[in-house]
């Protein structure tokens, strides 16, 4: 399958890029590690007149600390994020969640902003970055703006990026020293997107739930966060008839496609299950 | 379309071309380059059969432009054995464990296998199973390809082979 024509460039830096983006008009689209875009392109469901090459963009790379936050360029990728000693250390929660997205190859190259952007309720980082209550900084020819990975998603392939932005970095605050946390992924097979899969981020104080956020993958047509089960497991000690109140809400919010991943009735019992099991998962490694 | 020029090195040349920006990395190596070791198995990312090593990082060759190679190293299976053709570890270790049976995927495994055992020399069976998780095989159920890896790595470290009990 071979992409129909477009012009490609590689700006050197985040103005360029914007500059380019703003010339070329809406049919131009940023090309990130391109693991989406490219077979889009193939299936001809995508015709960008121009790729922009965030690649060559050095401003877009790396990962620090930052005051409470971590920033996290947005073209850096899931293998770099997996490999990081600074996110393994303050963000668990991400390398967890890159380690089931797609396969070895595919994260060497696709990129955390590329996921986070990209809008397909079957990215992963999107619930992550919800449950880590994430901001996204969001760059255009009028300057920057930051948006809460929670109010960014509207739809299939709908998010708050303007055309002619670019995701430039996503800053996620520290999470407390022994929070738990679990990316709990039901998929078929490797490099499938999820049947469903849930992020929980938690903090116990005396065995109780003190802290809690529950981000769903892959059940409605955008990332969704469980607000009502967090809140039904906050201050509770997770026994089994709040977690099953807590499963009952969060499967009360979904909406799934039904795919060859199953029916929108056996995925939103799988999305009760992965609430259950990154819940379960998520207090055992709480300190 | 116009034509961009990129310059990269592949299996240790250097290669000046021309290329349409929407041609694929495994199709100006197969075609241009008359490197058809790659090979196109799913070309839809899944199956690995194109994988190609590209600056340290194996790439699926099938969702990646050349012109996003400009200015790289990429190595594909051509590259593997040594100039005067005796065999890499990894290609012995296929040969001796029948790692292979229709051969389809066997330069996608090689040179995945390849760049797993540079970041990780001595691999457990679980972290070659997830190394090679991005490569499929139809024909081998993997057993013998993850014996072959193994061999590879017991000959790089210099030390005996020895296969799992059963």
């Amino acid at each position: 399958m071979i992409p129909g024509p477009f012009a490609y460039h590689r700006p050197k830096s985040v103005k360029e890029a914007v500059a380019m983006l703003a010339d070329l008009g809406e049919d131009a689209r940023p090309l990130a590690g391109g693991h989406s875009l490219i077979p889009m392109m193939k299936l001809r469901l995508a015709a960008p007149s121009d790729l922009v090459d965030l690649a060559g963009i050095t401003e877009l790379k790396g990962i620090r600390a930052e005051g409470p936050d971590v920033v996290i360029g947005a073209m850096t990728t899931e293998h770099e994020v997996i490999a990081s000693e600074l996110l393994t250390g303050k963000v668990p929660l991400l390398r967890e969640a890159a380690l089931v997205i797609a396969d070895p190859q595919v994260r060497y190259v696709g990129t955390l902003g590329g996921n986070a952007a990209n809008g397909d309720p079957g990215n992963d980082m999107p619930a992550v970055m919800i449950a880590l209550d994430a901001t996204y900084h969001l760059v255009g020819k009028g300057g920057e703006r930051r948006v809460a990975a929670r109010d960014f998603y509207q739809g299939t392939y709908l998010t708050a990026l303007k055309p002619g932005e670019v995701m430039t970095a996503i800053r996620i605050p520290v999470p407390a020293a022994g929070h738990g946390y679990a990316y709990e992924k039901l998929k078929r097979k490797v490099g499938d997107y999820a049947t469903a899969a849930a992020a929980v981020v938690l903090t116990m104080k005396g065995g109780s739930v003190a802290i809690c956020t529950i981000g769903l993958t892959n059940v409605a047509a955008k990332p969704l966060n469980a607000v009502e089960a967090a809140k039904i497991v906050t201050g509770s000690r997770l026994d089994a008839a709040t977690v099953k109140r807590a499963v009952a809400a969060a499967e009360a919010i979904t909406s799934p496609a039904s795919d060859r991943r199953g029916t929108p009735q056996y995925r939103t019992k799988v999305a009760g299950v992965m609430v259950a099991r990154a819940l379960q998962r998520a207090s055992a490694r709480a300190a | 379309m116009a034509t961009v020029q990129i310059s990269l090195q592949v299996n240790g040349k250097a290669v000046v071309a021309a290329v349409e920006p929407r041609a694929l990395l495994i199709h100006f190596l197969r075609e241009e380059l008359s490197l058809t070791g790659p090979h196109i198995g799913c070309d839809t990312s899944h199956c690995g059969a194109c994988t190609v090593d590209l600056n340290g990082k194996s790439v699926k060759s099938c969702t990646m432009f050349a012109v996003q190679a400009d200015g790289a190293k990429v190595i594909t299976i051509e590259g593997i054995a040594a100039p005067d053709g005796t065999l890499h570890a990894l290609q012995e270790g296929f040969r001796q464990m029948h790692g292979l049976q229709c051969g389809y995927c066997t330069p996608g495994m090689i040179t995945r296998a390849y760049r797993l055992l540079q970041e990780n020399p001595k691999p457990t069976e679980a972290e070659i199973r997830a190394g090679i998780a991005g490569n499929l095989c139809r024909c081998t159920g993997y057993q013998n390809i993850v014996k072959a890896i193994q061999y590879a790595a017991a000959k790089i470290a210099g030390v005996p082979f020895q296969e799992a009990a059963e």
